[in-house]
C-alpha cells in the first residue's frame, strides 16, 4: 500500500489550496491571454483573471461544456500554438463531433504521472506484468497506461483491443499479474478462461484496474470471484486525462481525485450552484497544471459526490463516488431526480426478475406518470398468477422505499419487452407534449 | 515559509502587480523570473515592506506581515541583497557588514555579532583581505559578495536577492550562483530574482514565471526547459520559431 507521488498525494489541505490557487491563477492569466474563447466568456460576464482571489470565486467563471469544445472544433480552444504540441488525440466523438486534445511535452509527463498513480494506488508494483486491453489509438486510454505503467517499471504487454481468447492465453503465457481493462472486458474475459476449460489458478492475475464504463459493485464482486483478483475503479476522461482524474486506492472507499492536478466542484445539474460537500451532483473539473489544452469549469455530465474524510492509504486528497450515472441519462419525476441505474439496482436484487428494464414516463395533468417494463424470464411468465402478482407489488414496494415515488410496473416477457422499448432504456413521453428537452 | 496570496502594490496609480500568488517552503530556492518590468523586484521590495501600497497577503510561517515596516520584518528574519548591491560606496568592508547587524546591536549581541562576521570571513576569504577597503573600489563580484555577507549578517531565515548576476562577467556570475546554492545547502531558504535563466535552473527547486504584474507559469526547473515559450523569451535559443 503506496502512493506514488506522496508530496503530492498526501499534501497537508493548507498546503494543497495555496499550491492549487497558485496554479489556478497562472492558468487563468495563460488562458485569457492565449485563447480567444476564454477572453471571450470572460468579458461576457465582466470578468478578469486577477479578481479570482480565492478557490470559492472560481465559481464566478461561466462553465464550458462539450459543446463549447464542439464548436471550437479544431483547434480553437488550444492555449499554445501548435509547434509546441507534441502530442494529439480525440475522443470518441459518439455525441457529435469529435474533440481534438492537444499535449505539450510538460503535458505527457504529467499525463504519465498521474497515469502512474493510479496504477501503484491499484497496488501495481514495478515487478507487476501489466497487461493493458485499451485500444492504442487516437482515444488514449490504452496510451495513457502504457506510459504510466512504464514509469513505474512494470512489465507492460500492450495488449490493446484483441479478442479476450488471445489475451487470455497472453495473460497464462507472459504471466500476467495485473489487468487494466473495461469492466465489461474483465467479464469476458472471465468468461473466455471457462470457455477454455482454464480456471483462475491457471493464470497468474492478482489485480485488475477496470475503469471506460459504469463499474457497479455487481460486476466488481463478479470479476473479483470469478478471476480471484482485487478489482479497483478509476475515474478519467479523453477531455482532460484518460487515465488519471481519480483512483481507487486498495481501500476501496471512493476514488481519489488528484486534486493538485485539478479543481473538482459538484454542482446542481439544474439550477447551476454549486453543492455543499456531499451532496450528490454533477462532477465539474478545471485543469490547473495543462499547457496546450486547458479546461475550466468542464461540465463532465458526470453524477457524483465528495467524501473528505480521512482514507486509511494516507492519501490527503478528496474521493468522488463512483460516477454513478450520467446528467444526460437523468429522469425526473415529480420533482424528484434518479437515474435509470438505480432502478436496475433495485431489480438486481430481487429474485426473478431480469435487470433490464424501461422506464416509460407520462404525463398526466400536472402529475407525472412512471410505468416500469421489465423484462421477466419466460419460465416467471408462465408460472402462477398469484406468483406474478407478488413479484409485482414487491418491485412496486422496492422502488417506492428507495426512491420515494410511485411506479406503476409492467412485466414482460423477453420478446414483447423487445417489441415495446426498441432498445431503450427511457422513453419520455413528456418531452413531446412539453416540447422542452429534460434539462 | 512564506506564502503569498493575491498581493498587488502599486506605485501612485500605476499597478505593479496584479494578484501574485506564491510561496516557498523551508529549505528551498525558489527563482522568480521574467523581463524587465515584469514585478519582479517590486515583489521582493513589497515583501520587505518598501512598497507601501499593497493588499493582499504576505505570510511568514502563518503571521502576516503585509503591512509592517521594514525594520520589523528584518527582526522576523527576512533580509534582501538589492538590486544593484546598493552598498555604502564611501564606507569599508567592515563597516558596510556592520551595518548589515544594526539592528542587533541593540539587544547586547555585539560577541555573537563578531563572530558572525568572522563567519562571514570564512565564507568570503576576500572580504577578509579587503576588510578595511572601501567598498565603492571592489570590483563586481566582490561587491556582490559584500551584499550577501550584509544580508547574512543579519542572520536570515529567507534570504531574498535580487539579480545578483546582475552586471558580472559570466565566470563570476557562476561564482556567485556557486555561493547561493552553499547557502541553500547549508539551510538557508532563498527566493531570487534573476534575469540568467541558465543560472537559476542550475540552482532552484522550483521557478515561477512573472509577465507584466501576474504569474504565468511556475514548475520545477526540469517542466520550464520542456516549455518553449520560456526557452525563447529567457534562454535566446529558437529564435529563427521567434521571427517566424
Amino acid at each position: 500500500m503506496s502512493m506514488w507521488n506522496p508530496q503530492f498525494e498526501g499534501m497537508a489541505k493548507d498546503e494543497l489550496r495555496q499550491l492549487q490557487l497558485e496554479r489556478l491563477q497562472a492558468t487563468l492569466n495563460r488562458v485569457y491571454r492565449s485563447v480567444a474563447f476564454y477572453r471571450k466568456l470572460f468579458n461576457q460576464v465582466g470578468l478578469i483573471p486577477e479578481e479570482i482571489n480565492s478557490l470559492e470565486e472560481l465559481s464566478r467563471i461561466p462553465f464550458t461544456s462539450k459543446e463549447t469544445l464542439h464548436q471550437s472544433y479544431p483547434y480553437e480552444m488550444f492555449a499554445v500554438p501548435l509547434r509546441e504540441v507534441v502530442r494529439l488525440q480525440c475522443t470518441s466523438g459518439t455525441t457529435g463531433e469529435p474533440i481534438v486534445v492537444g499535449y505539450t511535452r510538460n503535458d505527457l509527463v504529467h499525463w504519465t504521472e498521474v497515469s502512474a498513480r493510479v496504477l501503484c494506488a491499484g497496488g501495481v508494483t514495478k515487478d507487476d506484468v501489466v497487461q493493458i486491453c485499451f485500444d492504442y489509438s487516437l482515444f488514449g486510454g490504452g496510451l495513457g497506461f502504457h506510459y504510466g505503467a512504464e514509469l513505474i517499471g512494470a512489465s507492460v504487454i500492450p495488449g490493446s483491443n484483441l479478442d479476450p481468447a488471445r489475451e487470455v492465453l497472453i495473460a497464462r503465457d507472459y504471466r500476467t499479474t495485473a489487468l487494466v481493462a473495461t469492466p465489461g472486458f474483465g467479464v469476458r474475459f472471465a468468461a473466455a478462461i471457462r470457455k477454455k476449460g482454464l480456471s483462475p489458478a491457471d493464470i497468474y492475475l492478482k489485480r485488475g484496474l477496470f475503469t471506460g464504463e459504469p463499474f457497479s459493485d455487481a460486476t466488481r464482486r463478479e470479476i473479483e470471484e470469478e478471476l480471484n483478483i482485487k478489482a479497483t475503479d478509476n475515474y478519467g476522461l479523453s477531455e482532460i486525462a484518460w487515465p488519471g482524474v481519480a483512483a481507487e486506492c486498495e481501500k476501496k472507499k471512493g476514488l481519489h481525485i488528484f486534486e493538485d492536478e485539478l479543481i473538482p466542484e459538484i454542482i446542481d445539474p439544474q439550477t447551476k450552484k454549486p453543492l455543499p460537500l456531499g451532496k450528490k451532483g454533477e462532477l465539474v473539473l478545471t485543469t490547473i497544471t495543462k499547457e496546450a489544452f486547458p479546461l475550466i469549469r468542464y461540465r463532465t455530465g458526470d453524477i457524483t459526490r465528495f467524501d473528505s474524510s480521512p482514507c486509511e492509504c494516507g492519501r490527503s486528497l478528496i474521493r468522488m463516488e463512483k460516477a454513478a450515472g450520467r446528467t444526460d441519462e437523468m429522469v425526473t419525476i415529480n420533482g424528484v431526480s434518479f437515474f435509470p441505474s438505480q432502478i436496475e439496482h433495485i431489480f438486481s436484487q430481487i429474485r426473478g426478475v431480469e435487470a433490464r428494464s424501461c422506464l416509460v414516463i407520462d404525463r398526466r395533468g400536472d402529475q407525472d406518470i412512471l410505468k416500469v417494463l421489465v423484462e421477466v424470464s419466460e419460465e416467471v411468465f408462465f408460472d402462477e398468477m398469484k406468483k406474478l402478482q407478488d413479484l409485482k407489488s414487491t418491485v412496486e414496494r422496492e422502488i417506492h422505499r428507495d426512491l420515494g415515488i410511485s411506479a406503476k410496473v409492467t412485466l414482460a416477457e423477453p420478446e414483447s419487452f423487445a417489441r415495446k422499448t426498441e432498445g431503450k432504456r427511457v422513453i419520455d413521453k413528456r418531452e413531446r407534449a412539453a416540447g422542452g428537452e429534460p434539462y | 515559509m512564506l506564502t503569498i496570496r493575491n498581493l498587488r502594490s502599486y506605485y501612485g496609480r500605476m499597478q505593479a502587480l496584479k494578484g501574485v500568488s506564491l510561496h516557498v517552503k523551508e529549505g528551498e530556492i525558489v527563482a522568480l523570473i521574467g523581463v524587465n518590468g515584469a514585478g519582479k523586484t517590486t515583489l521582493l521590495n513589497s515583501i520587505v515592506g518598501l512598497v507601501s501600497s499593497v493588499t493582499g497577503q504576505i505570510l511568514l510561517e502563518d503571521l502576516d506581515i503585509t503591512h509592517h515596516s521594514p525594520g520589523q520584518i528584518i527582526r522576523r528574519g527576512v533580509s534582501l541583497v538589492p538590486e544593484g548591491r546598493q552598498l555604502f560606496a564611501p564606507l569599508t568592508v567592515m563597516e558596510n557588514l556592520t551595518l548589515g547587524a544594526y539592528h542587533r546591536y541593540r539587544r547586547e549581541e555585539k560577541s555573537r555579532i563578531k563572530s558572525d562576521m568572522e563567519a562571514i570571513f570564512e565564507r568570503f576569504p576576500i572580504l577578509r583581505e579587503r576588510q578595511s577597503q572601501v567598498a565603492g573600489t571592489l570590483s563586481g563580484g566582490e561587491q556582490q559578495m559584500l551584499a550577501i555577507g550584509r544580508s547574512l549578517m543579519s542572520r536570515p531565515k529567507l534570504l531574498l536577492l535580487d539579480e545578483p548576476s546582475m552586471g558580472l562577467a559570466p565566470l563570476v556570475a557562476a561564482q556567485i550562483f556557486q555561493i547561493i546554492s552553499e547557502l541553500h545547502r547549508q539551510g538557508t531558504t532563498i527566493l531570487l530574482v534573476e534575469q540568467n535563466t541558465g543560472g537559476v535552473f542550475k540552482v532552484s527547486n522550483r521557478t515561477y514565471v512573472l509577465e507584466t504584474g501576474r504569474v504565468v507559469l511556475q514548475g520545477t526547473p526540469e517542466e520550464l526547459l520542456h516549455n518553449r515559450e520560456v526557452k525563447r523569451a529567457y534562454l535566446g535559443r529558437e529564435y529563427k520559431d521567434v521571427r517566424e
